[in-house]
Order: structure tokens, then C-alpha cells, then sequence
């Protein structure tokens, strides 16, 4: 069914001397096989396969020699049966003569086929229309086949289309280029002229994957022959189809997949986008050909035709040559005859590139040899002045102003190339065709699209080193806040004890050993009386220093300060008065709180100090260090995203954590499972007096609550972690936080309902020891307490210390690492010995 | 086996340099032809005078350049430059005139921005108007007559050299140009009067508008060889026309259209000198815009200035704004909504 297609045109273009006869007048030659086969992990554009073959190994034909790594990625098939002799470097048909790593095959003539059959007859179905597209696409993926036009971009990845809901395909059209419009090369056009039917049935298969309404084949009107095969295969398909052949005008680039959309659509793709965003996929007509072999016969990308030809070669032609034959191999064929200056070009002479050494393998991209003699296509001439003659302008196929474009590249105006489109220029060498002076164009075009790309990764790895930078710091000064705010903590808590301690010297009635129950029980009233009264005291002292100033300049004869003291002496009296009231305040305070006996010294005495390990400690000890493998974690975690060399490090670090976390869980289980039992009856009654027998002490409560608050916090600090580096668990971290919250608030609501209800219950003998157990705070503790706090900072802050400078040392390579981190570790190590023994004494103090 | 490794393209269309101003050159001959048969030997003395002139200047500042000569002198852009020297000037003006705009033109107005491709003005016009400014009684005064006017002789080979390079005997030869008449002469009379005076010879411009015509068809023989587009021209002489009918719509007061056109160097301007590629703008729609400033300049100047032509002034003063206009007019890019304008620097964006 042929439709009438409304033909578009693109801007410019050229008509170079098409060349095609000398190539297209034989038909298509299978080359004999090369001694040796040498086949790049990386034949396509993305990610280089990886050998699942060992040197040594018999392979056969069609067998995976190597797996594709990644979505952008293809395997590598043997060509024919035979031994791998080396896996190893060889030179890739690169212009730059690269050394890439390579799989050499040397084959054994029986050319065995490895077991293939089609996908219907693998699967048992009949018709393709059985299988799922995605199988399909698979399956082409897995024969290997990439781009045949010369780009080589991985087919399947074009054809892995999503579907919407109602299983619309986006894709309108399918395009399959047989345009082949660079001069001299007729792979293409042989292969439409011979395989036709391979090349419809191709399309057929793609048209089912793609879900598309119609396939539109672009044949440029110099290959009448292909275009009356590609109709006359469509006649034979005796059904109904939606594949047309369109004859377009002759013209230099129509092959182009950009300029072939628009030639035939009217459509334009997208600045950096691709042909899918306006619905079209376009695909050469010999991976269509090629998709036809993977899924009716199951036979991956093996062969490909390749043009030989150029008047330095005596027998041009077409050849279907075994991936991996050596250039030089199918030269030889087509009898090859090395010129004074001697040019081998690796595809067509507009975008081909020439080989450094006739060497390198035929890939799936190689769809030409070409070897011109110096009177064919004669070296370019002494470039000359640009005249700004415009015809560069005229032939540009994207509407480019390349003449501007190369003086902002020959001045390395970069900026002002990219805002002229440097990007969109597709290299097809047009403007340097028609150029009368003779400048290399493209070649500037190209030495400034690299300048640009590498200034770009140069700004993305600076941006990136700053961001982890950045970061960092952020992490420091977080780390340091929470420090210092811990030590503010415990300072205040400190402080709060001292100042109940000078208590008895100012309100002398009272009796020193009940100040420390006083201090214990810290009435809030009690604490902010305390407060005013430093406060106070603070101004006092401030005045008085002010007064003496004030004095000291009336002396020195400052009339004008006479009004000032008496306002500042009037300032004092007042301040002092109200220093009095405090006093008082805080003594009849004190009174109320006095009522309660001594008597629970030494129950408290009793409880865990002599202990550690009450599974109280051993939890704590538990918590600790889970606390600390979570950090361990969460830096890992940090190291790794950044790719930092400290993973390895940090990883066993946090195994060793982990094993810690482990023991102190065992510890700590068993010992709860078996305390009732051996502990002294001293703690068992007060265990039992204060929180155990009572689950519902404020005690209890508000460990609850300060646990669950504990928690809270970690889960805030993952959530904003989370949230920093954009992690997808926020909004599952958000949830848990708000559950956390809830259950703080219910803890702490419940908490602060009991103690209120405290007073209350003070007559009860058990209660009262209940309440004045945490009295028992032994005073002597406080200052050990005082003292190995501040020792703990230290150690914390040589640790810290230490670390950063091993970081540095790291982050440099220096020689010093390995002597820094074992002064890391012994500074930890005597860091925690001191933890412990705080915990130890804390606990014991504060436990109740 | 050594390759010899190139980057793409390797083909390469057949033309060059040369070839473009060779073929400007061969273009000018319709006109130069009729100019000497209708006026004529002085032009083609000039031509020639100009020619010798511009390649020995370019020469001698290759040398001290130390660039290579035959390289460069074989580009032929001096001696296009000559021609169109040659042919602007007032065909019997004084040799030494003609030397001056030729060497000031090669010299100042290219080799010292750096040579062929580097000028920002049209080196021939520079040339031009620097004698223009500095010669204006040689400038206006060697204009030859037409050989249609019936009471005066043609300047033969001899009479051309003699008058050129002796200073005597000009007046024989010499006249205002059609365009200078008629700016003076219409104040006081009516258009009619004057079409009945020699210098228009009772149909249009006596001469000049077949000299215009065979600078047409040159010109158009370039358009036709891809040399020059036809945005420049198209839009000069439509600019040129549109100014003439709505400004100067009565011809008892103001040229006419038919004059602006068809005499002076009108034709000449749009076809082979505004369309200097180094010094115009160089976008499609750039060029559009280039010419439509050069026709307005050349309208204004001929009406309201002092000078009886204007195509060099116009010429120099659009130079001055093509590269803004080339700034402002990019074409849209394949694949892009719309085209991009003008140039931010990198800090801007």
C-alpha cells in the first residue's frame, strides 16, 4: 500500500560527485575469512562489553564472548567458531590509533554454529505478535545489534519504548534510513537491492515493537534499483502493511538522521533532544535487516557488508565480511594498491576518518573502506583567508553560521560559539566542502566542542570537590554544635549541683547534708531563684565595678558623674534588696524540701554501683554502641556516595562496631534474663522500691521519655541527612519521625502527670524512698564526676584531633597515615576507657 | 604501512578563492565594456592604472609583511579591488588621484587590519572616499560625457591617456554626471525642461542607464554562480526605489526613481560592491538588512548631502554596523524554537 508522501526539505546541502557506480555494478562478495579475528569489547556507543571467554577456550559461531555491562551496552558474538588465542590491547579503528582491549579469535574453518532458532520457535508461539515487545527487545539487544548507519548507538535502546496506560505507544512513525547519502559508499544501497525482503520483514518486526502506525523508508533517488526491490518485497507480503518506500531528492546530508526526519516528516527533533520526543524512531535499513536475522533465524550481528572501493582499489565492490577482519585482510581482496601517499578511509569521504594503519578490525559500524588516489580526492590546499563569503551559510544542513563559528572557535570565543549552536553542528563537512578558501572547518569545530566538554568536566569536578567540601564542613560544625551542646549540658547540670553546694553557707540553718537531696530533687522553683540570684549577684558586682569608675572620676574633678552614681548607688540598693529576697526565697525553698529523712543513704548506696553488670549498664552499654556503629554507618555511607578512598577503612570500622553491638546485646540479654536471681538484696529491694516494682514511676517515666526522645533526635538526624542528599527514604523517615514524636509526647505527658502527682504520695514510706532514692547522689562522686567529664572532652577533642589530621593525610597520600591512625585508635581507645568509667560513675549517680 | 591520517571531509568541492574574485572580475566587463564604448577610453585606464597600482602596493606590504607573495597575490583581491577602483572613479580624473585611492585602499583599507579577509571596511570604497574628501573638484569635475551627446567627441585611447596622465585638455572630454545636473537644475525648472538637455539626451540618463544595465547582468551572472546572493542587491535597490517613490515622488522637485536607478554608480554598488563579502553582514536575513541601510544611505546622501553619489558612503557606514546586524539576525537553528539573538557575554547569563 503506497501513500502519497508530502516530501520536505531541509536547509542547504551539498552534491558532491556521488562515486557510487564503481561499487554498486558487482554483487555482494562473502569474504573469506581472515587467519585472525580481533573483536572490541566496545563496538557501539556506550559501555564496553566484558569477556566471559578465557584465552584458550574453543568458541563457536554466534557463541556470547562477551556480556554487555549496562542498559547502553551490547555482547560481543563470535564471528565464527574458533580458539581465543589473547585477550588484550589492540589497536581499534579510532582515528587516534587507540589501543582498546580486544578479544583475538583465531578460527578453526569449520565455521560450527552454536545452537540458534528462531524466538517464536524458542518460545512455541507462532507469530511474533505472540511475544511481548520487551522479549523482543531483548533479544535484539542480545544479538549484538547496534546502529549500522555508522554511529553505532545500541538499537534496542531506541526500541525500548514506554507504553502509557492504554498501551499507546508514543512512537508514530518508524524510519528506517536507506538515504546512504555520502558519496562512494553502497553498502546500503546492495543491501536493499539483494536482502530487500530481509529489510521489510525487519521493519514489520520493528513496527510490532515499537507499536508504531506506519514506517516510512527513505531511499535517496539515486538507487532506483533498491527502491523497485524494497517495493517489489512489499508486493510479496500479499497482506496488509503500513511500511512506504520514499524516493527523496539526491542530496548531501539526507542520510543524516536529523535532516531524513525532516525530509520526510516535516518535523524537526529537538535541540539535544532525540527523534522519540516527536514520536519517530529512525533505525538503518541494515539493523532492520539485521533485527530480521536475530529474531526469525536467532543468529546475532556477526557480518556486515562493507563497500570497498576508490580508484587506488583495483576490484571495488561489496563484501559481507566477518565482524573483527582485519582491514588489510579485505583490502588484499579487492586488490588494493598502496598510492605515494598511501589513504585508508574508514567510511565515506565527507565523515569517514583514515585509519593509522590498515591493521584495525571492521566493527558493525564499518560500512566502508575507501582508498582514493591523491588525483580522486586530492589533499586539501593551503588553507586561505576567510572572506566571509557566506557559502558555508548557504550549504550548512542546521542553519548554522559556520563561518562565524569558526572565528569564535580560531579565537577560542567559546562562549560565543556555544550561543551560535556550536552543539547542533552534526560535522557532516558540508561547509568545508563548498569553502573556497579551503579551511578545515569541521576540524575547528570539533577542537572547540572538546575544549568546551573538557572545560565543562574540569567545572563539574570543582563543583564537585566543593560540594564534599561543603559538606564536610557541614558535618564538622554539626558534630561540633552537638559537643558543645552536650558540654553545656553537663556544665549547667554541674553547675546546678555546685551552686546547691554554697547554698548552706548563705542560708547556714540548713543542713549540709540535706542540701545535696535539695539539689537532687531540683525544684524548678528552686532552680530559678537560683538563677535570679546569679544573675543578681552577676549586676551587683557590675554596678559596684561602675560606682568605683563613676567615684574614681568625680575625684579626678568630673562634675558631670555626681548624678550618675547616685542613680548607679540607687541602681545597687535596689539590686541588693532584691539579692536578699532571693536568699530568703531560696532558704524557705530549701525548708520545704528538708522534710524529707535522711534515711534512703544507704539503700542508695546499694544500688548499682558495686554492679556493672546490672542490665541496666549492660544496656546502656548496648545503646552506646549501637549509637556509635549508626554513626560509623551513616559516615560510610557519606564516603561512599563521594567516592571517597576512606571506604575500606570505615568499613571495617563498622564491622568491628558491629560485632561490639553484638556482644553488648548478648551481654546484655542474658543478663536480664538471669538478674532477679543473683543480685544483692539491697538492690533487689531497690530496685523494686524504685522503678522495677512500680512501672509506672516518674522515674521510669521519664527514662521512657528520654529515651523516646533519644530516638526522636537520631531519626530527626537521619531524616535531615536524608533530606540533604536527596535520598528517596524521606518520606518514610518523615513518617517514622512523626511516630516518634507521638510517642515522646505520650511518654512525656505521661511522666509529667505522675511527678505531679508526686507530692502527694510522699507520705507513703515506699514512696518516699522512691522519691528521695535519687537524693543519694554522693556528693563525693561530684567532683570525680567534674573531673573525668572534662578529661573525656579532652580525650573526645584529641580524637577529633587526630582524625581530621588522618583524614588530611589521606585525602594527600601522605606517607604519615598509617602512624596517624594508630594514634587515632590509641586516642580512642583511651577515650572510651574514660567513657566507661564516667558511665560508671554517672550511673551510678543518676540512675534513679 | 604508514597512513596518512586526515580528518574529515576529505572531499572537496572544486572551488576557491581565486576562482570567487576571478569570477567578480570577469563580471565587471559588461560593464566596462559599455562604459568605454559610451564614454570612452578613460575608465579602462583607470581600470588598468588602479589594477598595477593595487598589486604593487600589495606586494610591497606582503614583503614587509613576510608573507608569502605569490601565495597571496594569486588570491586576486588586489587586483578585484583595482578593478573596482578603476571603475568608480571619474574616468578622466588625474592619474596621481587614482594612485592614491588604490595604494591608501590596499594599504590602510586591508593590509594593515591584517589583510585579505581581516578589513571591517570595503578597502575600495575607503579608497574611494578618502579622494572624495580630499579631491572634490578632481572628483566631480572628470566625469566623461556620454558619447550620445552629439556636440562633444569621445575620449579616444590617446586623448584618455594624455588628459589622465597631463592634467590638459579635460574640459573637452569632461561634464557633470546626469545625477549631479539634475539635483541642481530641478530647483528652478520643471522635469520636463530638463529631459530636453544633453546630459539626459531627451530619454533617460544619456549613456549611463545601459552602463547600469550591463552592471546588472554582470551582476546577475553572479547571482546565477552562487558568488553573491541576492539579499544585498535586492534589498539596496528596493530601498533605494521605495525612498525615491514615497520621498521623491514628484519629479519636478526630486530625482526620480528611474535615475536613482539607472545612473551613477547604483548597479554597480549593489551588485559588486555592497556585496564585498569581508566587510557586509553575513546572515540571510543580516543581509536583507545591510542593503535596505546602504539603499536609504545612497537616498539620503544623493538628496539632502553634499555629494552628487553616495554609494561609498553608504557602503562604509553599514561596514561599520555589520557586525552588529550579523549579532542580531542568527537564523534559526535546526531543532531550535526560535533563533538566538544577539551575544550575552558569560557573565550576563
Amino acid at each position: 500500500m503506497t501513500h502519497m508522501i508530502q516530501l520536505h526539505t531541509f536547509h542547504g546541502g551539498i552534491h558532491p560527485a556521488e562515486n557510487k557506480s564503481q561499487s554498486n555494478g558487482t554483487p555482494i562478495r562473502t569474504a573469506p575469512l581472515a587467519s585472525e579475528l580481533v573483536l572490541p569489547f566496545q563496538q557501539h556507543i556506550g559501555a564496553p562489553a566484558a569477556p566471559c571467554v578465557e584465552v584458550g577456550a574453543r568458541v563457536l559461531k554466534g557463541q556470547v564472548i562477551a556480556n554487555p555491562q549496562g542498559f547502553v551496552s551490547l555482547p560481543v558474538h563470535a564471528p565464527t567458531s574458533g580458539i581465543v588465542v589473547a585477550i588484550e590491547n589492540r589497536a581499534i579503528p579510532h582515528v587516534s590509533g587507540l589501543e582498546e582491549p580486544c578479544i583475538v579469535l583465531r578460527p578453526d574453518g569449520q565455521d560450527e554454529w552454536i545452537a540458534h532458532q528462531s524466538l517464536c520457535a524458542e518460545l512455541g508461539v507462532d507469530d511474533i505478535t505472540d511475544i511481548e515487545p520487551a522479549q523482543l527487545v531483548h533479544q535484539i539487544r542480545m544479538a549484538g545489534i547496534a546502529g549500522m548507519g555508522g554511529a553505532g548507538f545500541p538499537s534496542a535502546v531506541k526500541l525500548s519504548v514506554k507504553r502509557d496506560e492504554q498501551g499507546q505507544s508514543p512512537i508514530d512513525t518508524l524510519i528506517l534510513n536507506g538515504a546512504e547519502c555520502e558519496p562512494y559508499i553502497t553498502s546500503d544501497d546492495m543491501l536493499m537491492r539483494e536482502r530487500a525482503a530481509e529489510v521489510v520483514r525487519g521493519a514489520q518486526i520493528l513496527l510490532y515493537i515499537l507499536g508504531a502506525k506506519r514506517c516510512l523508508i527513505g531511499v535517496e533517488d539515486n538507487k532506483p534499483e533498491a527502491i523497485a526491490a524494497l517495493n517489489a518485497a512489499l508486493v510479496q507480503l500479499h497482506e496488509e502493511h503500513h511500511i512506504d518506500v520514499v524516493k527523496i531528492p539526491t542530496k548531501y546530508p539526507s542520510g543524516g538522521e536529523k535532516q531524513l526526519i525532516r525530509i520526510l516528516t516535516g518535523l524537526e527533533v529537538p535541540s539535544g533532544g532525540i527523534p522519540a520526543q516527536i514520536g519517530i524512531v529512525c533505525q538503518n535499513v541494515a539493523s532492520a535487516a539485521a533485527v530480521h536475522r536475530a529474531v526469525d533465524i536467532g543468529e546475532p550481528l556477526i557480518s556486515r557488508i562493507t563497500t570497498v572501493t576508490g580508484d587506488a582499489i583495483k576490484h571495488p565492490g561489496n563484501w559481507e565480511v566477518a565482524l573483527g577482519t582485519p582491514a588489510s585482510h579485505l583490502l588484499q581482496l579487492a586488490g588494493y594498491q598502496p598510492q605515494k601517499q598511501p589513504r585508508v578511509i574508514m567510511g565515506g569521504p565527507m565523515m569517514g576518518f583514515t585509519l593509522p594503519s590498515v591493521d584495525m578490525p571492521l566493527v558493525k559500524t564499518s560500512n566502508c573502506l575507501l582508498a582514493p588516489t591523491a588525483k580522486e580526492l586530492p589533499l586539501n590546499d593551503m588553507a586561505m583567508a576567510c572572506i566571509r563569503c557566506g557559502m558555508c551559510t548557504e550549504a550548512c544542513p542546521v542553519e548554522l553560521l559556520p563561518q562565524q563559528l569558526y572565528w569564535f572557535s580560531r579565537s577560542e570565543e567559546f562562549d560565543k560559539a556555544e550561543q551560535h549552536n556550536l552543539f547542533d553542528c552534526i560535522e557532516c563537512g558540508a561547509c568545508s566542502y563548498v569553502c573556497p578558501s579551503q579551511i578545515p572547518l569541521v576540524q575547528y569545530y570539533r577542537h572547540a566542542k572538546g575544549s568546551i566538554r573538557e572545560e565543562r568536566a574540569a567545572q563539574k569536578k570543582a563543583e564537585q570537590a566543593r560540594e564534599r567540601f561543603e559538606r564536610r564542613q557541614a558535618r564538622q560544625e554539626r558534630e561540633a554544635a552537638e559537643k558543645e551542646a552536650k558540654r553545656k549540658a553537663r556544665a549547667e547540670a554541674a553547675a546546678n549541683s555546685q551552686s546547691a553546694k554554697p547554698a548552706p553557707a548563705a542560708a547556714p540553718t540548713v543542713a549540709a547534708s540535706a542540701s545535696a537531696p535539695a539539689a537532687a530533687a531540683t525544684s524548678e522553683t528552686l532552680e530559678k531563684l537560683q538563677k535570679q540570684l546569679t544573675a543578681t549577684q552577676t549586676a551587683i558586682a557590675k554596678t559596684k565595678e561602675k560606682l568605683a569608675e563613676a567615684q574614681a572620676a568625680l575625684a579626678a574633678g568630673d562634675e558631670s558623674q555626681a548624678t550618675k552614681i547616685t542613680a548607679l548607688e540607687s541602681g545597687l540598693e535596689k539590686s541588693q534588696t532584691k539579692m536578699k529576697d532571693l536568699a530568703k526565697d531560696i532558704a524557705a525553698e530549701k525548708k520545704a524540701l528538708k522534710a524529707a529523712p535522711p534515711a534512703a543513704a544507704s539503700t542508695a548506696e546499694g544500688t548499682d554501683k558495686g554492679d556493672p553488670n546490672s542490665p541496666e549498664r549492660l544496656k546502656r552499654k548496648w545503646e552506646t554502641a549501637q549509637g556509635r556503629l549508626d554513626a560509623a554507618q551513616s559516615r560510610l555511607a557519606e564516603a561512599r556516595e563521594q567516592g571517597l578512598d576512606t571506604v575500606a577503612a570505615l568499613e571495617e570500622g563498622v564491622r568491628k562496631q558491629q560485632e561490639r553491638v553484638d556482644e553488648a546485646k548478648a551481654a546484655w540479654q542474658q543478663a536480664e534474663s538471669g538478674a532477679a536471681a543473683p543480685v544483692s538484696t539491697a538492690v533487689a529491694v531497690t530496685e523494686s522500691a524504685t522503678d522495677k516494682g512500680d512501672p509506672n514511676s516518674p522515674e521510669r517515666l521519664k527514662r521512657k521519655w528520654e529515651t523516646a526522645q533519644g530516638r526522636l533526635d537520631a531519626a530527626q538526624s537521619r531524616l535531615t541527612e536524608a533530606r540533604e542528599q536527596g535520598l528517596d527514604t524521606v518520606a518514610a523517615l518523615e513518617e517514622g519521625v512523626r511516630k516518634q514524636q507521638e510517642r515522646v509526647n505520650e511518654a512525656k505527658a505521661a511522666w509529667e502527670q505522675a511527678s505531679g502527682a508526686q507530692p502527694a504520695a510522699t507520705d507513703t514510706p515506699a514512696a518516699t524512698v522512691a522519691a528521695l532514692a535519687p537524693a543519694v547522689a554522693p556528693a563525693a562522686a561530684e567532683a570525680d564526676i567534674a573531673a573525668l567529664r572534662s578529661k573525656v572532652l579532652a580525650a573526645q577533642d584529641r580524637v577529633n584531633k587526630a582524625q581530621e589530621r588522618l583524614d588530611m593525610a589521606r585525602e594527600q597520600n601522605l606517607p604519615t597515615v598509617d602512624a596517624l591512625a594508630s594514634g587515632v585508635a590509641k586516642q580512642q581507645e583511651k577515650l572510651d576507657q574514660l567513657q566507661q568509667q564516667l558511665a560508671a560513675v554517672t550511673s551510678t549517680a543518676g540512675t534513679h | 604501512m604508514a597512513l596518512l591520517t586526515l580528518t574529515s571531509p576529505h572531499a572537496h568541492g572544486r572551488n576557491s578563492t581565486s576562482r570567487v574574485m576571478m569570477t567578480v572580475t570577469l563580471a565587471t566587463v559588461p560593464g566596462l565594456l559599455v562604459t568605454t564604448a559610451l564614454f570612452g577610453f578613460g575608465t579602462l585606464v583607470n581600470v588598468v592604472l588602479a589594477v598595477v597600482v593595487a598589486m604593487l602596493a600589495e606586494a610591497l606590504v606582503l614583503r614587509i609583511r613576510q608573507r608569502p607573495l605569490g601565495f597571496f597575490l594569486k588570491d586576486y583581491s588586489a587586483l578585484l579591488t583595482g578593478v573596482l577602483l578603476g571603475l568608480a572613479l571619474p574616468p578622466l580624473a588625474p592619474w596621481w588621484v587614482t594612485v592614491v585611492a588604490t595604494a591608501f585602499a590596499i594599504v590602510f583599507g586591508k593590509q594593515l587590519y591584517g589583510g585579505m579577509g581581516n578589513n571591517p571596511f570595503n578597502p575600495a570604497m575607503l579608497g574611494y572616499a578618502l579622494v572624495l574628501v580630499s579631491f572634490p573638484v578632481q572628483m566631480t569635475t572628470n566625469w566623461a560625457v556620454s558619447s550620445q551627446m552629439a556636440d562633444q567627441p569621445l575620449a579616444g585611447l590617446l586623448d584618455a591617456i594624455t588628459t589622465i596622465f597631463s592634467g590638459s585638455g579635460a574640459d573637452a572630454f569632461t561634464g557633470a554626471t546626469p545625477l549631479d545636473t539634475y539635483k541642481h537644475l530641478i530647483s528652478n525648472s520643471t522635469a520636463v525642461e530638463l529631459q530636453k538637455l544633453p546630459t539626459f539626451n531627451g530619454w533617460m540618463a544619456g549613456g549611463w542607464e545601459w552602463v547600469n544595465i550591463a552592471y546588472l547582468v554582470g551582476g546577475l551572472f553572479l547571482v546565477y554562480r552562487r558568488i553573491i546572493t541576492w539579499h544585498i542587491p535586492v534589498a539596496m535597490l528596493a530601498a533605494l526605489s521605495l525612498c525615491s517613490i514615497v520621498l521623491g515622488w514628484d519629479p519636478d522637485m526630486y530625482t526620480p526613481v528611474s535615475l536613482h536607478l539607472f545612473t551613477g554608480a547604483t548597479m554597480l554598488g549593489a551588485f559588486f560592491i555592497a556585496t564585498d563579502p569581508v566587510s557586509a553582514a553575513t546572515t540571510p536575513r543580516g543581509k536583507l538588512i545591510y542593503g535596505a541601510g546602504v539603499g536609504i544611505l545612497v537616498y539620503v546622501i544623493r538628496t539632502w548631502g553634499a555629494y552628487p553619489d553616495a554609494v561609498a558612503f553608504g557602503v562604509l557606514l553599514m561596514n561599520l554596523a555589520a557586525p552588529f546586524i550579523d549579532a542580531y539576525t542568527q537564523p534559526r537553528t535546526y531543532g531550535h524554537e526560535k533563533a538566538r539573538r544577539g551575544l550575552t557575554s558569560k557573565e550576563a547569563r
